[in-house]
């Protein structure tokens, strides 16, 4: 597979399948990668993987995302033990694990959106950001559960995705009004609890997420309104742990092509921020409820 | 019954339905009188027939009296009923002590657990481990002759106590250079091996310092004592070896209480050396020894600088202040390294009394051709609105994310989140620590308080200070630092919240 059957496959995914996330799609075109690979080792597949990746990486997509799901892809097939095998057998093998992996991370959402419901409570206001899929799942799964509650969204600039998310919320009948970005103050007294996706969690047990995350995490710290992440275990990044907005890597901050077009990026808009881990209040996750501390040790236990 | 009682007298009180009270009035009556019959034939005779008679022939007087007069004798079949009740258990139980009187079986039984309890708890007082340490009761005469015995047996002379101290921190030990450490000491056989006596008198007069420096000055040493050692017939190198290390540590802890990085190399050079197998001989046990103790240096100390510097080069960007404070050797490396790699940063440093060290680090930096900036203690607020990130040294990482480090870095710490400047500690694993602290004054070391008197103006104001009875001097070496001021440690094994130490010292202690 070369790099442009590789980009096509993936794309393919994303149309094909909506309800996936880009980091999912990334691992379904892994797969498809690792059984087409003409390599006859090892060590070759496991760097054509890595070309992979770093192809996936440069389309615009989310690109945390992308990289946590494909780095843990890596590290859980690899895990196996391949002695006394041939090499066919072990790429079967290996192909076998990418599919089991695949299901454990096809299951993660409803796990979530089970653990996430009872912190919604009956006749609760609360204001979400942009498009998440995952935050999506959790507020049907409570809806489904007869609480009644309604939603605040930001539109989310500068995609608006957050108008997206608003149509799919009404259509389930769950009363919804837009906000502006910039009303994120206005609202906070109105709410009960914020929650939101996130696109990657790092190693500080803070979020990387659509830009206007931060805004909303700080407005709830002042106002005292818990601010909840909802977010799948295969988006903990390891080895980024960002001081501030500056030390985030470029590379997640904005889309390849504006790396490439920009000579300057401070005229660039980034796409997202870094949310530090004193303005969380819990994380859930399929691992469980997290406090941001917890993000670490797990990420630790993942990797060592 | 209790009810019944308390509903005749509630008749009394005014009332809606008259008819109505009056018929159950006369209903309980005759109930009543029908249960105290049948009380009166429970009742055992001897107790029954004393109190029976008064009632008995009250028992046809006008209501307002009968209602009194029921009470008591309810009261009285009550009693009745529950002693015989009483005395039947004890003959189901079969206890030989029924022949007594109830209550006197009752009085038997109660000091019975009682007494069994304080025997209980005495003994639970005895096993329980004491809580506190004894480097931290040194004001208990108790603790006091239990150390001066052990030091004893160990043939290594006391300190002589000083008087004068703080009051807060009376419970720790004040280090005061004198000549006494060594005096009382001989060269003759089985006394303290050379490189150890060089090496507490060099601790004790501040010569080596600084928690790495320390520990592997400590480590060197002790593989000299390694090698002039020879097993004695009939003995095992395994034990007598570290028989023979006790007394060297404690004589290196009365020169200087031990850092954490030494008490963790000592942990883990016993451990090597009581696995060492009977078999093996001195020779080959040495060279295991050797090696393990080079191995150690090599891994926790020297390779995790490099990762460490690795990794704090990625957090330093071209245009940065840093402000570091003193002259930990790991930061300094790290800003070497980062000079070496073509960032182009500032280095402020940050200076206190009494040690001053700084200026040490501003020669050592000059030297490589570092931008740097030298202040003191009383500055930083003023010097840190132009400061982007704060890099810190650390004595030790404690179990609950506290950092304990050199006095003075809990300020910077704390003046560093009120400008929203991120604070980077550097830190090898293997000063992590299973202790708890919170605050300054539990666990500490005491400095010469001499060291606060030398000012660098000609007139020495305080040098009677010993003679001024209301004034005591104190010179802390170490302060705490809580983790909500620091944003991240740099490991070997990468970087972390301050919050993630217990889970390094549980993969650690899984990995040994």
């Amino acid at each position: 597979m070369n790099k442009e059957d590789t980009l096509n496959y993936f794309q393919q995914c994303m149309e094909e399948n909506a309800d996936i996330s880009s980091a999912v799609a990334a691992i379904h075109t892994l797969i498809e990668h690792l059984k087409l690979s003409p390599a006859g080792t090892l060590a070759g597949l496991r760097e054509s993987l890595k070309d992979c990746i770093s192809w996936l990486m440069e389309t615009d997509n989310s690109v945390t995302s992308i990289s946590s799901g494909c780095e843990l892809f890596l590290r859980f097939i690899t895990l196996t033990a391949l002695d006394q095998m041939n090499f066919q057998e072990s790429k079967n093998i290996l192909v076998e694990r990418g599919k089991m992996y695949l299901q454990k991370v096809a299951g993660s959402r409803d796990k979530i959106a089970a653990l996430g419901e009872p912190f919604i409570r009956d006749g609760c206001s609360i204001l979400t950001h942009s498009h998440s899929r995952v935050v999506l799942k959790t507020l049907l799964e409570a809806a489904a559960n007869k609480k009644r509650f309604n939603i605040y969204i930001t539109e989310s600039c500068p995609d608006r995705s957050g108008e997206k998310m608003a149509r799919k919320l009404r259509e389930a009948g769950i009363p919804v009004v837009v906000i502006l970005d910039a009303a994120a103050g206005y609202i906070m007294e109105k709410v009960d609890l914020v929650m939101v996706g996130a696109e990657g969690v790092v190693e500080s047990g803070g979020i990387i997420n659509k830009i206007g995350t931060y805004q909303l995490a700080t407005c709830a710290k002042i106002a005292n309104k818990p601010f909840y992440v909802v977010v799948e275990s295969f988006k903990f990044v390891r080895f980024i742990y960002p001081l501030n907005q500056q030390d985030v890597p470029n590379e997640y901050k904005y889309h390849a092509s504006t790396l490439k077009s920009f000579s300057d990026l401070s005229h660039a808009h980034p796409l997202i921020d870094y949310t530090p881990p004193t303005y969380i209040t819990l994380l859930f996750t399929d691992l469980g409820v997290l406090t941001p501390s917890a993000i670490s040790d797990e990420l630790i236990k993942l990797y060592c | 019954m209790d009810n019944e009682v308390q509903s005749s007298a509630a008749d009394s009180s005014p009332a809606t339905d008259k008819e109505a009270k009056k018929l159950s009035k006369k209903e309980r009556r005759q109930l009543r009188l029908k249960e105290q019959g049948k009380l009166d034939g429970a009742k055992s005779p001897a107790v029954g027939g004393a109190s029976q008679g008064p009632q008995g022939g009250t028992s046809a007087a006008p209501e307002t009296q009968g209602a009194t007069k029921s009470k008591a004798e309810l009261k009285a079949a009550r009693r009745a009923k529950q002693e015989a009740d009483r005395e039947k258990k004890k003959l189901a139980g079969g206890s030989p002590a029924v022949a007594g009187g109830g209550s006197a079986s009752v009085s038997d039984k109660q000091p019975k657990p009682r007494l069994s309890k304080s025997v209980s708890d005495s003994t639970a007082s005895k096993k329980e481990p004491p809580r506190v340490s004894d480097d931290l009761q040194q004001d208990d005469p108790k603790v006091q002759k239990r150390r001066a015995k052990k030091l004893e047996r160990h043939q290594i002379p006391q300190r002589v106590e000083h008087e004068r101290k703080v009051s807060l921190f009376s419970h720790l030990d004040q280090y005061e250079r004198q000549v006494s450490v060594t005096r009382g000491l001989s060269f003759a056989s089985g006394g303290i091996h050379p490189a150890i006596l060089r090496l507490g008198l060099q601790y004790a007069e501040g010569i080596i310092c600084g928690a790495n420096a320390r520990c592997i000055a400590m480590l060197h040493a002790f593989k000299q004592v390694i090698a002039d050692y020879t097993t004695p017939p009939q003995k095992e190198l395994s034990r007598d070896l570290e028989s023979k290390i006790k007394p060297y540590i404690s004589f290196l802890n009365v020169c200087r209480p031990k850092s954490v990085s030494m008490g963790n190399a000592i942990k883990h050079l016993k451990l090597q050396i009581s696995h060492i197998p009977q078999d093996m001989t001195d020779a080959k046990a040495k060279e295991h020894l050797y090696e393990c103790i080079d191995n150690y240096v090599k891994e926790k100390i020297l390779l995790a600088a490099v990762a460490i510097s690795k990794d704090a080069i990625k957090k330093i960007n071209d245009g940065d202040v840093i402000l570091i404070y003193t002259c930990s050797s790991l930061i300094r490396q790290v800003l070497c390294d980062a000079h070496r790699a073509g960032k182009k940063f500032r280095v402020v440093i940050v200076d206190s009394r009494p040690k001053m060290e700084g200026i040490e680090a501003v020669r050592r930096l000059m030297k490589h051709g570092i931008k740097c900036t030298y202040i003191l203690i009383n500055a930083v607020s003023y010097m840190m609105q132009e400061v982007s990130k704060v890099f810190l040294g650390a004595h030790a990482l404690l179990a609950n994310g506290y950092v304990m480090s050199r006095v003075g870095s809990s300020v910077i710490a704390t003046v560093a989140k009120a400008y929203n400047v991120p604070v980077l500690i550097c830190c090898e694993t293997y000063k992590f620590s299973e202790r708890v602290q919170t605050d300054s004054f539990v666990s500490n070391e005491l400095g010469d308080p001499d060291d606060l008197v030398k000012t660098g103006k000609p007139t020495q104001y305080l040098s009677n200070w010993r003679d001024i009875q209301s004034l005591t001097l104190l010179n802390l070496v170490y302060d705490v630092t809580p983790p909500d001021f620091i944003s991240m440690v740099i490991t070997e094994i990468g970087m972390l919240p301050c919050t993630s130490v217990p889970v390094v010292l549980r993969v650690k202690s899984v990995d040994s």
